[in-house]
């Protein structure tokens, strides 16, 4: 049974839905930026949503005085312009899931009632810290969208939305349900900006992804939702399949990857075989790329064991958004999509000079009329965990 | 929906210290058993980083693969409701007193959530399929769909599937002020099962269903809900259990029903409970059943 992709939904810096992303790719136009969301020591570019809580809140229709998770909004924003895409309103006979993913909760919120607490247990306001647990924001997505349905949250680190896609995938082919709206979301918090910063791994400058110079990653934050259909099912547009994906673990160090990227070769092999197509089908790779130096020097290495002398063009759009954490397999697989559907390549900014060890030259244009029938996506997190999604036309 | 019959062929559990119900006295904190760690993570380095959810929720782990006797398993599923809490605590606390200066990785690598997962997966050199859920009441139920999902694609054999939950001082303290210590044990634990689709002599008992629904329903309604669920299986003698038949003794917790589908598990294959079991969970509008028979 083929499943269809038949909405997409995104918000990241470069964009607050998916036409403004697809004139920021146009215009080679970076969304990083100093931090304005709180008040941090931290001077690396990040990549904010240009949107304060309040406007979000209104775009949402939704109280400003409810306390609710940068994570949960920015979410409800992606979710809803995928729904809506993919005209799921009136739709009351199907089983609908929602599968929703994050890397740290409510962690904006948590980050307000912390500091009051760890002085006086009694004290914090405990709505700042009732959206800690990464399922809240799903379960706020659902209410938005009336979904009554099952729902589950996934939380791998950064491939966490990308599972949260096979997974949609699967509980449809199994015939478990008919729709399922998947993808992930993450707020730019003060934790994650430490978190990376005491790891080393921050560029003090805008990343540098496959450069021969990268010194590491730019944090973002955003949200991206796919609507996954049976094929059984009646739908107004579809953009393609979701033909292959397959998730596997690096099992060689917490966060570090392997130097021969095996887990992204398994992930990335899995994948084609799912589909049943051979690596010579692939026309674009939707790089994980992040620009640190070991990210990149093994996803090189994976792609280049995989394709051998065969590189298909591929590129990072992370100079673009940020690495937007738990949210970037969901950013990421709409912008996947949008390169099969409009046949573009995004251009990997920031780009002069190819790694020594692979000599692998990215995209660095802005490409449009290109033949595009297959491409793939990449993410890969923390713990080893590597997953790549096959969208077919 | 069992296409195929799932067996659950290895278990590990902190069980609480006792399986006789306590006297009730609300907010008490339930002791759990820990494992022997030294012969279960024997890496005194590895063992001494390790937070204590994440050691616990490893060493259970590992305990389960370790008792089965087809290993290795070909994908590693957790489930968790908090995280780890205490390195996320850790890493928060040393940001502010340090003011973002000079911090080191190590609890905030481990407050991602699928640290334990993934700590399974190097220990066991597993390149397999890995994930994590973390939806409230709903992530030990969906970590064992997708170990369903797994078994009738054939894309494995055998599955480790687990939860952990970590009762902290910051978790009681905050939960007290919720309001929820006023009628409920405070739990935590690790428990962990391999899920097969092929029966050994050890095999503990069948997954016959398991089912998640939302909402707000009174007790008449659940009931309802559980015939229809037992009338579909044609099924009349079954022992249904409540929350309250278990959490009086694990206490309460995000993943407390894996406790319960661990225990379950035990009595089906000592015979100590002969009928199948539908085990019904709730908490904040999620529900779940799980239906388990004997081998």
């Amino acid at each position: 049974m083929k499943v269809l992709v038949t909405g997409i939904g995104c918000v990241s810096a470069i964009g607050t839905n998916v036409n403004d992303h697809l004139l920021s790719f146009q215009e080679k136009r970076s969304g990083l930026g100093p931090v304005t969301l709180f008040p941090t020591n931290h001077t690396e570019p990040v990549a904010e949503v240009k949107l304060s809580n309040t406007v979000l809140k209104n775009k949402l229709g939704l109280p400003e005085q409810a306390v609710i998770s940068r994570t949960a909004l920015l979410g409800m924003l992606a979710a809803r312009e995928a729904f809506e895409d993919a005209d799921l309103s009136g739709v009351t006979n199907l089983r609908i899931g929602l599968i929703s993913s994050n890397s740290t909760g409510g962690m904006d919120l948590s980050e307000h009632f912390y500091p009051e607490f760890r002085q006086d247990p009694t004290r914090g306001n405990l709505h700042d810290i009732a959206s800690h647990d990464p399922g809240d924001s799903t379960e706020r997505i659902a209410r938005l969208l009336g979904l009554n349905g099952f729902r589950t949250t996934i939380s791998t680190a950064c491939s966490s939305a990308t599972n949260a896609i096979m997974l949609g995938a699967r509980l449809i082919r199994q015939g478990i349900l008919d729709i399922v709206i998947a993808g992930g979301t993450d707020a730019l918090c003060k934790f994650t900006l430490n978190g990376f910063g005491s790891l080393l791994i921050l560029d003090k400058t805008p990343c540098r992804p496959f450069d021969a110079s990268r010194a590491g990653l730019n944090l973002g934050e955003g949200a991206g939702y796919l609507v996954l259909q049976s094929e059984k099912t009646s739908y107004r547009k579809t953009y393609c399949t979701l033909a292959g994906y397959a998730n596997a673990n690096d099992a060689f160090h917490q966060t570090a990857s392997s130097s021969d990227g095996n887990g992204a070769y398994l992930a990335m092999k899995g994948a084609l075989e799912k589909a049943g197509l051979s690596p010579d089908s692939i026309d674009y790779i939707n790089a994980h790329g992040t620009g640190t130096p070991n990210n990149d020097a093994s996803e090189s290495a994976a792609i280049q064991r995989l394709f051998g002398n065969r590189i298909p063009p591929f590129s990072s759009t992370k100079a673009f958004t940020g690495h937007t954490l738990g949210a970037a397999g969901g950013v990421e697989a709409v912008f996947s999509v949008l390169a099969l559907h409009h046949g573009i390549l995004y251009p990997n900014l920031n780009f002069n000079q190819p790694i020594a060890e692979t000599g692998l030259i990215p995209v660095t244009e802005y490409q449009t009329g290109v033949s595009i029938r297959s491409v793939l996506s990449n993410s890969f997190g923390f713990g080893g965990n590597n997953t790549s999604l096959l969208f077919r036309k | 929906m069992s296409k195929q019959t799932i067996y659950i062929n290895s278990i590990a559990s902190t069980l609480p210290d006792t399986q006789d119900s306590p006297e009730f006295v609300p907010g008490k904190q339930v002791s759990i058993q820990e494992p022997d760690y030294k012969t279960l993570i024997p890496d005194a380095t590895l063992r001494r980083r390790m937070s204590r959810i994440v050691r616990m929720g490893v060493a259970t782990g590992m305990q389960c693969l370790n008792k089965f006797p087809n290993a290795p398993v070909d994908a590693i599923l957790t489930a968790t409701g908090y995280g780890c809490l205490g390195d996320t605590e850790k890493f928060m606390n040393t940001l502010l007193d340090n003011h973002e200066q000079m911090l080191t990785p190590t609890a905030f690598i481990q407050s991602t959530f699928n640290t334990i997962g993934a700590q399974i997966a190097l220990l066991s050199k597993n390149h397999g399929y890995n994930n994590t859920y973390t939806h409230r009441a709903f992530s030990f139920e969906s970590a064992l769909l997708d170990a369903i999902l797994l078994l009738r694609e054939e894309e494995a054999s055998n599955v480790l599937v687990g939860a952990i939950d970590e009762m902290t001082p910051t978790v009681y303290e905050i939960l007290k002020r919720l309001g929820l210590w006023r009628n409920a044990l405070a739990g935590e634990g690790a428990n962990f099962a391999i899920l097969s689709t092929t029966a050994i002599p050890e095999s503990y008992a069948v997954l016959e269903g398991i089912e998640l629904f939302n909402g707000t329903y009174s007790a008449a309604e659940i009931q309802e809900r559980i015939h229809n669920y037992l009338v579909q299986k044609e099924e009349k003698n079954v022992t249904v259990l409540f929350p309250s038949d278990y959490k009086k003794i694990c206490g309460e917790y995000p993943t407390a029903m894996a406790y319960a589908f661990n225990t379950c598990c035990k009595h089906l294959q000592s015979g100590e409970i002969k009928t199948p079991i539908l085990v019904y969970n709730t908490f904040l509008g999620n529900h779940s059943f799980i239906f388990l028979k004997p081998v």
